[in-house]
């Protein structure tokens, strides 16, 4: 067996995992996005651009996912930067490991438990109550943005913690006592030392959660009440409710392509902040 | 849990029904063995009225059934009860939507063996190929002469039997009066009318263009069914008004109604009873201007996978005695003449389930067209969007 050969072959499973899971569906969804929906909902042949010309009758839904998902990936940066950094550099080794742990502890239960658990903690007898007690009155807090926001921070934090935390606990630490003796305070070390060095962490973790906030539908679905509309949930109703797969399919297209277009345009920022370095991880 | 007769194999079975036959052992060993002892003693507590047919010999329908179904809309011991009778495993599906169900059969390879359509979807099912006409050979219990024909016609289609009568509803809104300050509400255009005043941020409309568009159609006097582009727009302007002071668009009232972050909601008979049952404080509302009234079927999709299971379940949950279970279990009427005899008479009089001829009357059956029609989808994303 050449080296090619074995190349090849030990290529073969992630090559038709690609193929299958990947190419196809996508295609078929490409194919589907230039049909017509039949005269009871489905999928009908056809070869027209009739659904792209539909896409603005969903504006709204992109606008607010547009919105909401910067949003919350900047809540999200904003709570886990300061945890990320405690649990890198302050804490001591022993307390470490169990404190990483108790992070992703929540992720051993399905989301959606969690969120109804939100729906309780938000709703009338949950936190709204609590303030009543304290004579803040006629606070509601379930079934708005803001709920909507909480949900999104809360379940994907740990997906933002763990790569800032990856690159902040790899940071040499004798660059902070050089900072230091040459006589920067720590607010400098941390601006000019600590945090361009965590960049590639503040990167992917951004990342992670800005695509996978950009496709959600479980949260707003939940913790928005049905009020709050995200492309995901554009996607659900035109599959699951109007039976329209084709502008389903021209919507989804759609959503992959601003994606595509927003993280290059992501990607280009983040090299340019963190210069020229090939350490900038994409995952 | 009790303990079960330990399950043999069809093997053993076949074994040991030889050995009883030949007379070489008891008949209570027999029944003992094969556990159909037991079940035939679960069978005939639980549904008398299938004693005189042969029970099911365990495996002969296969090991389970799978029920595409609403929420909240089965006795959960009947199923048990059918377990027990035939071996079959009843594993739920539950759906919140006809047009989900619908998306999910023409999508194809559903697994499902029994469904629970709505009237107004049954013409698209057959015209779409996706149900199989019943076979009432295999349903014994089921008494054509014995349904209210309103509830019972739309199972036809072309003089073929597709879907047996489940049972029916009306759909209107249930509120809790411990809010109103007294005033009664009695018509779709107090519902919207109130979520705009006193009820701002307390009201819930279902998250189903069917129910939420033609009872915003009923505000305007306009048929349930209108796919009117003029009606539709009134209704759309109504919706989007009424939408910053809704407190969610959700087909699932029932937690938000119990603990009170929603005080009124778009419901169904057997939600309204239920909430009522437990809080009194809250009542179901008809709109005197109309509304929808429903009747839901068992249907088998084409390709079940476990059709001989499909049509034992279907049976044995149009018996009388179990579908008087499973009224006083959902709180939904029952189109059934032979069930209605033997549910209680407080039930019958019930004017939750049963409603005044004066408020039924005015009273749409959906109609099909009103379920596919893009312009109504389209709306309501609009309105879910806004």
């Amino acid at each position: 067996m050449t080296q090619r050969t074995r190349n090849l072959l030990l290529l073969a499973p992630a090559g038709a995992w690609f193929l299958l899971m990947l190419i196809v569906p996508l295609s078929v969804v490409f194919i589907f996005s230039f049909g017509e929906r039949g005269p009871a909902g489905g999928y009908v042949p056809a070869l027209t651009l009739e659904q792209y010309a539909n896409l603005p009758a969903r504006w709204a839904a992109f606008r607010n996912t547009m919105i909401l998902a910067p949003t919350g990936t900047l809540a999200a940066l904003l709570i886990a930067y300061p945890l990320a950094y405690f649990l890198a550099v302050k804490v001591s080794a022993k307390w470490k490991m169990t404190l990483l742990v108790l992070v992703i502890v929540p992720f051993w239960t399905s989301i959606l438990i969690r969120s109804y658990a939100w729906i309780f903690l938000l709703g009338g007898r949950g936190i709204p109550a609590l303030l009543d007690w304290i004579g803040i009155e006629g606070v509601r807090l379930i079934n708005t943005p803001f709920s909507v926001l909480v949900g999104i921070v809360y379940g994907y934090l740990p997906l933002m913690v763990f790569p800032i935390f990856v690159s902040l606990d790899r940071l040499d630490k004798r660059l902070l006592e050089a900072s230091s003796d040459l006589g920067a305070r720590p607010w400098r070390t941390f601006l000019q030392v600590t945090l361009p060095l965590s960049i590639p962490g503040i990167a992917t973790g951004c990342m992670l959660v800005f695509i996978l906030l950009m496709g959600e539908y479980l949260i707003p679905a939940l913790l928005g009440g049905g009020k709050v509309f995200f492309v995901g949930n554009a996607l659900v109703d035109l599959f699951l409710q109007s039976r329209n797969w084709a502008f389903g399919s021209a919507v989804a297209v759609t959503l992959v392509v601003v994606m595509l277009i927003t993280v290059t345009i992501y990607m280009r920022f983040i090299s340019r902040v963190g210069g020229t370095r090939d350490d900038v991880a994409l995952m | 849990m009790t303990k079960q007769p330990d399950h043999i194999s069809k093997k053993q079975f076949m074994e040991e029904l030889q050995r009883y036959r030949k007379g070489s052992v008891t008949r209570r060993h027999f029944l003992n063995v094969t556990g159909l002892g037991a079940a035939s003693a679960v069978l005939g507590a639980a549904v008398p009225g299938l004693r005189p047919r042969p029970a099911f010999a365990a495996g002969e329908i296969g090991d389970r059934v799978v029920l595409a179904t609403w929420p909240n809309y089965h006795d959960p011991e009947n199923f048990d009860a059918f377990t027990e009778a035939t071996g079959a495993h009843v594993q739920v599906n539950v759906f919140g939507s006809n047009e989900e169900m619908l998306a999910k059969l023409q999508a194809g390879a559903t697994g499902w063996d029994v469904f629970v359509p709505t009237n107004y979807t049954i013409t698209t099912y057959v015209g779409e190929d996706l149900i199989e006409p019943l076979d009432t050979a295999l349903l014994p219990n089921y008494d054509p002469n014995a349904y209210d024909p309103r509830f019972a016609e739309a199972g036809s289609v072309d003089g073929k039997l597709y879907a047996v009568p489940k049972d029916w509803g009306t759909t209107g809104f249930v509120v809790n009066t411990d809010h109103t300050g007294g005033k009664t509400l009695d018509s779709w255009k107090g519902f919207f009318d109130i979520t705009r005043d006193t009820f701002s941020g307390r009201t819930m409309v279902h998250d189903y263009q069917l129910t939420t568009i033609g009872n915003a159609l009923k505000y305007f006097d306009y048929s349930f069914n209108s796919v009117d582009p003029a009606e539709l727009a009134d209704a759309e302007k109504l919706l989007i008004e009424c939408k910053p002071h809704l407190f969610a668009i959700s087909s699932d009232y029932q937690p938000s109604m119990r603990n009170g972050d929603a005080w009124m909601s778009m419901a169904w008979t057997g939600d309204g009873k239920q909430l009522n049952a437990d809080i009194p404080a809250i009542i179901y509302v008809l709109g005197k201007e109309g509304g929808e009234i429903w009747s839901d079927y068992y249907a088998v999709p084409k390709g079940a996978p476990h059709r001989a299971a499909a049509y034992a379940l279907i049976n044995f949950l149009l018996d009388p005695k179990v579908n008087a279970k499973e009224v006083l279990a959902h709180g939904y009427p029952s189109a059934d003449a032979h069930t209605n005899a033997l549910l209680p008479e407080s039930l019958l009089n019930d004017p939750i389930l049963y409603p005044a001829q004066e408020l039924l009357s005015p009273l749409e059956f959906g109609a099909a067209v009103t379920l596919t029609d893009p312009n109504r989808a389209e709306l309501m994303a609009r309105f879910k969007s806004a």
